[in-house]
C-alpha cells in the first residue's frame, strides 16, 4: 500500500523516529517502568604472559535484579588470533564485536594478511566515538599478531588503553586488586591462567552482577584454547528428576472430528509469459 | 540528490590559518548540512504542512529528539568535509577538486526516486564496499515496510511539490 506522506526513501542505519515518543512515554510513567536492556554486570579480565594473552570472564547476564542468562558467553571471536571480552549492554557488545569481526575478515581476505590488534582497536574506537557512548560496550581486546602479544581496553566513548593486565565490568575493582597484587612480567601459562581465574573468582564473590561459571581463553602464536567453562560454580543446581513427559502421560478423554468441506468456487488460469 | 556547497565551504573553512574548526552555533550547522525533515518545515513558504506532517510543537521543531540524530544525519557529509579539507592542505586544491568531481558524477547514476539504487560506483570510490557498518545492517531501504507513492516522490524530487 503506497503511503502519500513518504516523500523520500528512508536512510539506512539508525532510525530516530521513535525517540520523541519514547521520551514522552517515559515522562508518562514517572518512575520508569520502561523495559531495561539486558546488561552483563560482569567481571572480565585479561593478562599478558610470556607466550601470549589470557582472557577470562564470568558467565552471568542480568536484567536489573534477575539473572537472565546463567551461561552467557562474554568472550567473543574477532579473528583467529584476536578475542574480545565485552562488558556493558549485552546486545551492544555482541553486535559491535560481530561488526568488528566482519570488517577484519573482509580486510584479511582482501590483503591476504592476518589482522593486527591495532586495526581492531582503531575500528572500534572510530565506531564507538561516532555514537558518543550511546552504544554501551566496554571491551577488552587481546591477541597475538606479528608484532607481539597485546592487550587493549576500549571504553564506551572510544577511549583506548594499552595495558599489561586489566579488569573491567562491575566486578573490576575486586579483580583488579588480585591482579595488582600478583601480576609479574613474563609469567608462565599455568601461572597466568591461575591468576586470571582467581581474579574473576574475586569479582564473582564480591559483586552481585557477576557469577556462575568462569570462562578462560588462552591465545598464543600456536593457536587459541577456549576453555568453557574453566571452573564451574559450586552452587550449580542439581536437578534430581527429569521433567520430560513421555507421550501418553495425558489421557485423551473425548475426541470429535469436524471435516471442513471446501468447494471450488472459481477457477481462472493465467499464462505466464517467459520472455 | 542534495549536492551541497562542497567546495565553497571547504575553501572558507581551511582559509583560517589552515586550522578547520567549526565554532559556529547549532543553527549554522543546520544550514550547512543536509536538511532534516521536521526541523525546516517543508510546506510552501516555509510554513508547517499540517496536512502531510501533522501538528507540531515548537520544541520538536527546533531541536532533534535524540542527541545523535543530527550528527548521524550529517555524518557522511562531515567526514567528507574533514577529509577533503585535510587533503587540500596536504596536496593542494587539485586533489579534492578531482575527487569531488568523481563523487558528483558517481552520485548522479541513480534510478528513479522511488527505486533503490545500489550506488556501486559511489561505494567503490568511497571505499565503503569493503567495510560493514550499521547502515548496512539496520533499516535496509530495500526492505522498508512503507512504500511511497511513486508520482509524489518524483514530483518531490523535482521540486514540483
Amino acid at each position: 500500500m503506497a503511503l502519500s506522506n513518504v516523500l523520500e526513501t528512508p536512510l539506512p542505519g539508525f532510525n530516530f523516529d521513535n525517540a520523541a515518543r519514547n521520551a514522552a512515554l517515559e515522562g508518562l510513567y514517572d518512575g520508569g517502568q520502561t523495559p531495561k536492556p539486558l546488561k552483563t554486570g560482569t567481571t572480565i579480565a585479561g593478562v599478558v604472559f610470556k607466550d601470549g594473552v589470557v582472557l577470562g570472564a564470568d558467565t552471568r547476564a542480568t536484567s536489573s535484579e534477575v539473572v537472565a542468562d546463567k551461561m552467557c558467553s562474554k568472550i567473543h571471536f574477532i579473528a583467529p588470533n584476536i578475542y574480545c571480552c565485552g562488558a556493558g549492554t549485552a546486545a551492544d557488545t555482541e553486535k559491535t564485536t560481530e561488526l568488528l569481526s566482519s570488517n577484519l575478515t573482509i580486510f584479511s581476505q582482501n590483503s591476504g594478511r592476518n589482522p593486527r590488534l591495532v586495526m581492531a582497536v582503531n575500528i572500534l574506537q572510530d565506531m564507538l566515538y561516532r555514537y558518543r557512548g550511546q552504544i554501551g560496550a566496554s571491551l577488552i581486546l587481546g591477541g597475538v599478531d606479528c608484532t607481539g602479544n597485546h592487550l587493549y581496553t576500549v571504553g564506551p566513548y572510544g577511549s583506548v588503553n594499552k595495558v599489561p593486565y586489566v579488569a573491567m565490568g562491575s566486578g573490576d575493582l575486586a579483580a583488579l586488586g588480585i591482579l595488582e597484587d600478583s601480576y609479574k612480567q613474563d609469567m608462565e601459562l599455568d601461572a597466568a591462567k591461575e591468576l586470571v581465574r582467581v581474579a574473576i573468582h574475586a569479582g564473582i564473590m564480591s559483586d552481585l552482577g557477576s557469577g556462575n561459571n568462569i570462562d578462560i581463553c588462552v591465545i598464543t602464536r600456536q593457536g587459541v584454547d577456549y576453555i568453557r567453562p574453566y571452573q564451574e560454580s559450586e552452587y550449580k543446581d542439581n536437578r534430581k528428576m527429569k521433567y520430560r513427559y513421555s507421550p501418553g502421560t495425558t489421557l485423551v478423554l473425548t475426541e470429535k472430528v469436524f471435516p471442513l468441506k471446501l468447494d471450488v468456487v472459481q477457477e481462472s488460469v493465467q499464462q505466464m509469459d517467459i520472455v | 540528490m542534495k549536492t551541497g556547497p562542497d567546495i565553497r565551504v571547504c575553501s572558507t573553512e581551511s582559509g583560517r590559518n589552515g586550522i578547520t574548526m567549526n565554532t559556529r552555533g547549532l543553527r549554522s550547522q543546520l544550514k550547512d548540512s543536509v536538511p532534516v525533515a521536521g526541523l525546516c518545515p517543508q510546506g510552501a513558504y516555509g510554513v508547517q504542512d499540517s496536512l502531510r506532517s501533522g501538528f507540531t510543537s515548537v520544541k520538536n521543531e527546533l531541536l532533534p529528539s535524540h542527541p545523535l540524530e543530527l550528527s548521524e544525519k550529517n555524518f557522511m557529509l562531515n567526514q567528507d568535509k574533514m577529509n577533503f579539507s585535510s587533503l587540500r592542505n596536504i596536496q593542494g586544491l587539485h586533489a579534492p577538486l578531482k575527487l569531488q568531481m568523481e563523487y558528483r558524477a558517481a552520485r548522479q547514476i541513480q534510478r528513479l526516486p522511488f527505486l533503490q539504487s545500489s550506488n556501486l560506483a559511489l561505494d567503490t570510490l568511497r571505499g565503503s564496499d569493503e567495510s560493514i557498518g550499521f547502515e548496512d545492517i539496520l533499516n535496509d531501504p530495500t526492505q522498508s515496510e512503507m512504500m511511497g507513492e511513486p508520482h509524489m516522490m518524483v514530483e518531490y524530487k523535482l521540486g514540483m511539490l
